[in-house]
């Protein structure tokens, strides 16, 4: 291996760990290895040896591709950099964003493996993703490109262009084609915005941010529109793994501890000595489990995605009652029938479901009125799941309600997706309830699959 | 060696109805260049399986296959002894101690077979996920020096090292441990352009156009939060199923008569049927 090539593997082999991909030792050596078996001239091949040898899980693929397009750019922007742009110095043509939307509008069409693809992408950040900033400096961003374009503002014609005429399933079908090919688009730009800025500015510089953190990593509160569909997609996938390993624990448990009695009273039939071990049954138990959870907006797409996890999972469960609540509280259950499909029942429940009257969260109340209303639901065979950020306006807390209902439960959790650090502020009553049942943070996917785990 | 780049498996595999991408290609090829093991993951149906025969097709190599499930050990896997016939030899000669522990009573399973064998051999280990954590560990030794150590027979070592495919679902996590040993190639769905492909390498009498228009309802079909979604498999049911019903279009009410092939729950039926306005079957 020639030495600059050494220099960038080994920076990029860094770079990769410093983003949380555990290369090992032995690992960052087969890489190198392959390196001199292929033909390094071939970039794709060269991201996929890297990619065999180094990502052992799918969630790392999305940050290992932004970080080899920075350290292994597909092209290298020539020349000495362009002076500072002046912007006044060359206006955008009335007609010049029509033509460059049009061209964009056929490579939405077409195949967006194609070079041209990639490379109309590059050039448009040129054209308008320059941003001059303070100094005689200049920035990169990806805003102002797809500002210009607006590559949503095409979809109607595109489909007018695409269909004899609209609805059904071929406009579905071409829907799907186009949204595709937009967010190739886009993240065709971001990657060559974050070329450039590395190039101006160094790559260690922009390492750093260019790694999205793996799906299952993000921030409940924080997730965008598209991750969270990405995210519900997720849920049969992931109730499935959690069901094979639970139902494995179950079947290990119940290879349970020597029961002495038993064994010495089998090993009369072999003159005492004990050949068989007897082994005490473990009982397999399913927990009841009642949910009581906040829906509303700041919450939402936690309480919603916890919701869809546990019915997914509801095997798990010998039963399985739900309840959301804004300011009051109504039983949610009967949406969420087996052979139903959930994503339904979340829409109908937000829609029918009598759970809000002015609209602000008020935990005081509803636990007073869940304990008016549903006392019978919890009894000593239930776990009590109470899901929310315990943000509950200043109201009062109304802990005796709380209190009883915990006391009644044979367990009871709340799961919070507030960050720790966050609990407490403002109108946050986090202390206050956990001191009744304890409080664990829950951000994210991961962490909610690891408390699911242990509760089933 | 087992091929010479990554276009030479591309053109290889393509030759026995495999389709490969850049990812594949190399990782096939790095596999054979480098002697390690390789870990396709992926969803149920992507050609993972596949793959594997499609490698020992194209390079006329045995396959063997040690398929993986709950309670599989290493009698099942490496080798046990023919105790039975050991038994037998005993009670008809009672002086037979010395050799009931010979090449006659050695059951060889996969793994073993694998090692002794001297011709060419792709070793499909199937569904590794499926196996007790405890079988990793045999098959983690076994993949690092292609050697078993059989205590009354002495150590046996590969001459001629296997191409090793585990295949897995992921429905547990492998250990870190095994996955460092192996190069790791995750298979999920294809773009539609690449599913045509796939479809009409596997259903050649297939009408290109009625191959696009399937790829792209099963892509669309994927962006639906399905219980399952469908996978290559089913898309290429799909088309047979046409195909057997005569069919050259794709209409809407043959999709909807037809989504119980790729559609496998009820509530994905009705969620599909919904979202691309068909007529309820
Ligand atoms: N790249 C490909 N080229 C050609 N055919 C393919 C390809 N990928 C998948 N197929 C088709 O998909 C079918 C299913 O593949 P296979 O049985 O290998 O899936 P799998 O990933 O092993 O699934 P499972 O996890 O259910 O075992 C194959 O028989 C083949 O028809
Ligand atoms: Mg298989």
């Amino acid at each position: 291996m020639s030495e600059p090539l050494l220099d960038r593997h080994v920076a990029f082999v860094g770079a990769l760990r410093e983003a949380g991909l555990p290369v090992s030792l032995a690992e960052g050596l087969d890489a190198a290895r392959a390196l001199t078996v292929i033909d390094l001239a071939e970039r794709e091949t060269l991201r996929e040896a890297y990619a065999a040898t180094l990502v052992k899980r799918a969630q790392h693929r999305p940050g290992f591709d932004a970080l080899f397009d920075l350290w292994f750019p597909p092209v290298i922007s020539d020349g000495p950099p362009e002076p500072a742009p002046d912007h006044a110095a060359r206006p955008v043509l009335p007609n010049e964003t029509a033509e460059l939307r049009d061209r964009l509008a056929e490579l939405l069409m077409g195949d967006p493996d194609d070079p041209a693809f990639r490379a109309f992408a590059r050039s448009m950040v040129g054209r308008f993703g320059r941003v001059p900033a303070a100094g005689n400096r200049q920035s990169w961003f990806s805003y102002p490109v797809l500002r210009a374009l607006s590559p949503q503002t095409l979809i109607a014609r595109l489909l007018d262009a695409m269909l004899a005429e609209r609805g059904g399933v071929p406009e579905a079908l071409a829907r799907t084609q186009i949204s595709r090919n937009i967010r190739k688009f886009e993240e065709a730009v971001v990657s060559d915005v974050r070329r450039r800025i590395a190039e101006d500015s160094g790559i260690e510089k922009i390492a750093r941010t260019s790694v999205p953190p793996p799906i299952d990593r993000v921030d409940f509160l924080r997730l965008t529109r598209d991750e969270l569909a990405r995210l519900r997609r997720e849920v049969h996938p992931l109730a499935r793994r959690l069901a094979t390993r639970l139902t494995a624990r179950r079947k290990q448990g119940r290879r349970g501890r020597l029961d002495v009695r038993r064994t010495v009273r089998a090993s009369l039939s072999t003159g005492g000595v004990p050949l068989t071990p007897r082994l005490r049954p473990r009982r397999p138990h399913r927990p009841e489990l009642v949910i009581l959870c906040d829906a509303s907006g700041s919450v939402a797409a936690f309480s919603h995605f916890t919701l869809l996890l546990t019915f997914a999972l509801r095997e798990q469960f010998t039963k399985v009652r739900a309840f959301a609540f804004v300011d009051t509280v109504d039983e949610i259950t009967a949406y969420f029938r087996p052979g139903v499909d959930v994503l339904d029942a979340v829409t109908r429940m937000t829609e029918e479901a009598d759970i809000a009257r002015f609209g602000r969260t008020d935990y005081g109340h509803v636990f007073t009125r869940f304990a008016e209303r549903y006392a019978d639901a919890i009894g000593p065979r239930t776990s009590l799941l109470i899901l929310g950020d315990a943000r509950s306006n200043y109201q009062a807390p109304a802990l005796d309600a709380l209190r009883r209902l915990a006391g009644e439960a044979r367990h009871a959790y709340w799961l919070n997706p507030e960050p720790r650090p966050q609990w407490d502020t403002g109108d946050s009553l986090a202390s206050a309830y956990a001191a009744i049942v304890p409080m664990y943070e829950c951000r994210n996917v991961a962490q909610l699959a690891a408390f699911v785990e242990d509760l089933a | 060696m087992w091929f010479a780049s990554p276009d030479e498996v591309r053109g290889r595999l393509a030759a026995v109805d495999y389709l490969a991408d850049d990812g594949i290609a190399t990782s096939v090829f790095l596999a054979g260049a480098l002697g390690k093991p390789l870990l396709a993951e992926g969803p149920a149906g992507v050609g993972k399986t596949q793959l594997a025969k499609a490698v020992a097709q194209a390079t006329g190599a045995r396959l063997i296959r040690l398929q993986c499930y709950e309670g599989l050990d290493e009698a099942r896997a490496l080798y046990e002894w023919n105790y039975k016939k050991q038994l037998l030899r005993i009670q008809a000669d009672g002086e037979a101690w010395e050799d009931i522990f010979s090449e006659e009573f050695l059951l060889e399973r996969p793994l073993l077979k694998a090692i002794r064998s001297d011709e060419p051999t792709v070793l499909l280990i199937d569904e590794t996920d499926k196996a007790d954590v405890e079988v990793e560990g045999l098959l983690l030794e076994i993949l690092s020096d292609f050697q078993v150590t059989i205590p009354e027979l002495g150590t046996i070592t590969a001459t001629r090292r296997p191409y090793v495919v585990l295949t897995s679902n992921a429905t547990r996590e492998l250990s870190e441990a095994l996955k460092r040993r192996c190069l790791y190639l995750h298979l999920g769905y294809p773009t539609p352009e690449r599913e045509r492909d796939i479809v009409l390498a596997q259903v050649p009498e297939l009408p290109g156009l009625l191959a696009e228009r399937l790829a792209r309802t099963v892509a669309t079909l994927r962006g639906l939060e399905l219980k399952k979604s469908p996978s290559i498999a089913e898309t290429v049911d799909w088309a047979r199923t046409l195909l057997a019903l005569g069919r050259t279009d794709l209409d809407e009410g043959v999709m909807a008569a037809t989504l119980g092939v790729v559609l496998k729950h009820d509530s994905d039926q009705s969620r599909a049927a919904k979202e691309l306005g068909l007529p309820r079957p």
